[in-house]
């Protein structure tokens, strides 16, 4: 059985990745663990949000709307379990069960190998991800939040920034064909 | 039977997982239910990985030392140059442990100065996964005392209130949280109002009348009424003072470094607390605060 294969989709063939078994379990923990940990030792980067990374990544390499998805709200349960009481079950999990979706399905049809591809996405999700809690927090929790703020694009950038290098750490625990 | 399209069973799955996820929410709200049992699931699993964390960060920070000073000891045979660079090595590491133990010398003596107060100390082990929230995990819980809304304090002030507390460890709510709010009064004025979060650094007084008197640097302490924080703990500064359509916006900076946390105590009581005089002293005239003004619990209310 090959590791990857190939989807075909007229002209286009995109390559779907598995990873060794355990890393994306092991990668799902050490980066909900690291995101706990950066506020105590490393101040000011609470704007980082590495569960959401790792669920882009894994969207866009599985390139499976359906395993995407799961994992997306796997992790956005787990963060919103570790966030405390007063951030409810399903805030996180709505925003990153989306954003998996999404990944994966862009990840399907366009090759998003690209440190520049990345760049842009990972971009375009986090806002997507602040986006969809907000409406989550406005129509279901009835609490008043901002749509924009000036944390949002700074959040963008700096979390693009971090993917593009974390991306290609990522990429060595993919198993080779 | 038709077959469903593959890109209709992920369709079906996404609404499917997503109108769980609402009716989760939901839920949670009809039923102020906190789906404590999954929490409980996820902090067994993340929690012994962050405390190997800290232990492991504690140990890279001593090899990170230790590894320079050998190599200032190494160089120190061959020249008096560096021998001097070794020595100017050890004066920075001999400066961090002073500080590092100035730090739980301050613990101590506030533990020394409260001795006959009920208080678990504890360690600083995680944060909340997320901006979502302001809260810190510790690392002690159920085992040790630790139960929820139990006041959690520095020496130089609150810090929050336990809002879960697990077997092992507990988490902290800070008062920089949205959610969060302590019973609170003016020393000079002896106004009393809630003071809370807003997800800044800064907390703020709500509920203070625009035709009451509030000036910026005045102290602010617990005033007891929220039942959890004993009277007299300090809480913060007032740093600006705005007029409202009602109420004054007031903003306050906290006592406590809450971005800086790394050990907290816990009270098991609610007895009223001193805190050193010697650091109001130093803060006081720089923040015009009358010297004749006290911040700290009267001695009467100290003893047990």
């Amino acid at each position: 059985m090959n590791d990857t294969f190939e989807l075909r989709s007229g002209d286009t063939h995109i390559e779907v990745h598995k990873f060794f078994p355990g890393a994306i379990a092991g990668v799902t923990i050490f980066a909900l663990v690291l995101q706990a940990a950066f506020p105590v030792y490393v101040h000011r980067l609470d704007f980082l949000d590495l569960p959401l990374l790792i669920t882009i990544y894994f969207g866009l390499s599985r390139r499976n709307p359906s395993t995407g998805l799961l994992l997306g709200t796997t992790i956005g349960l787990l963060q919103d379990s570790l966030s405390g009481p007063t951030v409810p079950l399903g805030l996180y999990g709505i925003a990153k069960t989306v954003v998996g979706y999404l990944a994966s399905s862009i990840g399907a049809r366009l090759d998003t190998e690209h440190p520049l591809a990345r760049f842009a996405l990972t971009a375009g999700f986090f806002v997507l991800h602040q986006a969809v809690m907000v409406l989550t927090r406005r129509l279901l929790l009835a609490q008043p939040e901002a749509w924009f703020n000036m944390h949002l694009v700074v959040g963008a950038a700096l979390n693009a920034v971090v993917a593009v290098p974390l991306f290609l750490l990522l990429d060595r625990l993919r198993r080779s064909s | 039977m038709v077959a469903i399209p593959s890109r209709h069973r992920s369709l079906a799955l996404l609404a499917g997982v997503l109108l769980a996820q609402i009716l989760l929410l939901a839920v949670q709200i009809k039923r102020d239910s906190r789906g404590r049992l999954i929490r409980v699931w996820a902090i067994s699993t993340v929690t012994p990985f962050e405390r190997v964390g800290a232990w492991s960060v504690g140990k890279v920070r001593g090899v990170w030392h230790h590894y320079f000073a050998l190599q200032g000891t190494s160089r120190e045979n061959e020249t008096l140059r560096t021998e001097n660079d070794a020595l100017k090595l050890s004066i920075a590491q001999l400066q961090t442990k002073a500080a590092e133990a100035d730090r739980l010398g301050a613990l101590l003596n506030f533990k020394t100065l409260n001795e006959k107060v009920a208080m678990v100390g504890a360690r600083v082990i995680g944060a909340s996964a997320g901006t979502a929230s302001r809260t810190i995990e510790i690392d002690r819980g159920e085992r040790d005392g630790i139960r929820r809304n139990q006041p959690v304090i520095t020496p130089d002030g609150a810090v929050g209130k336990v809002i879960e507390a697990y077997r092992d460890s507990a988490q902290v709510l800070l008062l920089t949280d949205k959610d969060s709010g302590i019973g609170a009064m003016l020393v000079n004025s002896r106004i009393q109002s809630p003071v809370g979060g807003t997800g800044e650094p800064m907390l703020t007084m709500k509920y203070v009348a625009n035709d009451d008197t509030v000036k910026a640097g005045e102290k602010i302490v617990t005033s007891g009424m929220d039942k959890i924080f004993p009277r007299d703990v300090p809480v913060g500064t007032v740093l600006e003072v705005k007029q409202g359509n009602t109420f004054k916006q007031i903003r306050v900076t906290p006592a406590a470094n809450l971005d800086r946390l790394e050990e907290v105590f816990v009270l098991l009581t609610q007895a009223p607390l001193e805190f050193q005089k010697e650091a109001e002293a130093e803060s006081a005239p720089a923040q015009s605060v009358p010297a004749e003004t006290p911040v700290t619990a009267p001695p009467a209310a100290v003893k047990p």
